[in-house]
């Protein structure tokens, strides 16, 4: 399983702070971007901003980044902390 | 991390002189530079009446003690603490504090104007500030993702970071909001 965690605005917006979704063969963090986008309009909208930030294993990463069982990935805005 | 790393992520308030204490101990060390980030009454005047921060437990030290090695990578200091409280604050409470000490001045200077455009762009905070109008999410700024940038590209023999993000003032997901 893959452990999904939601920061701030994205995590108000879904009405959830994690889910955990069953690991893919050649999974990205696109494609479970994309595999979470398809539920609904909201996460659709929500996941689809050109703005949301990802992170897997806790380090930011681009969307090409590999996701496999086990891995933690998060989905939030650009941080404002500071 | 070495020891004389100080990193802490905390929603209770921190003492400046205690801190300032700890880092200014050394009889090596000429220059002690400090810098105390604080709730302000932003864009909106007095209409904000305090903020909630919001972070990712376990991302945050992590990322914080990565911008400290990166600092010790580019200058030469001694003693450094990061601290950053998180929950509700009021106006004109203390969020951040950034504290090196180096033989000289310019090194700490530097370093701690780094530390804190990093962590503005890279450490997982979020703003939620509340006022008489209801709460809204801080957007990220152009001005702090340039100032980032900046010191990414001051140093050309860094290895190319995957960590840069574009950020604006108007973030699509506050519209939704």
């Amino acid at each position: 399983m893959i452990k999904v965690l939601f920061f701030a605005q994205v995590r108000e917006l879904l009405g959830t702070d994690r889910i955990e979704i069953p690991a893919r063969e050649g999974e990205t963090a696109d494609s479970l971007r994309q595999q979470l986008a398809a539920r609904d309009d909201k996460w659709a909208r929500v996941l689809g901003s050109d703005k949301l930030l990802v992170a897997v294993n806790q380090t930011l990463c681009q969307w090409n980044t590999t996701v496999a069982d086990g891995d933690e990935v998060a989905f939030f805005p650009p941080v404002t902390g500071g | 991390m070495t020891d004389t790393d100080l990193v802490l992520v905390q929603t209770g308030d921190f003492s400046v002189a205690h801190e300032y204490a700890r880092l200014a101990d050394d009889p090596a060390d000429g220059a002690v530079v400090t810098f105390v980030g604080k709730v302000r009454d932003f864009n909106d005047g007095s209409e904000v009446t305090g903020l909630t921060l919001e972070h990712y437990p376990g991302m945050t030290e992590k990322v914080l003690q990565q911008i400290a090695q990166e600092a010790r990578g580019r200058w030469p200091l001694n003693r450094l603490t990061l601290i950053h409280r998180v929950g509700s604050l009021q106006l004109g409470e203390q969020i951040v504090f950034i504290g090196v000490s180096s033989a000289h001045r310019k090194a700490a200077f530097d370093a701690c104007e780094f530390l804190i455009d990093f962590l503005k762009t890279r450490a997982p905070f979020w703003k939620l500030e509340q006022g008489q109008q209801g709460r809204r999410w801080i957007d990220a700024r152009d001005s702090d993702a340039q100032a980032a940038e900046a010191w990414a590209s001051a140093q050309q023999a860094a290895e190319p970071s995957s960590l840069e993000h574009s950020s604006s003032e108007h973030s699509s997901l506050e519209k939704e909001a």
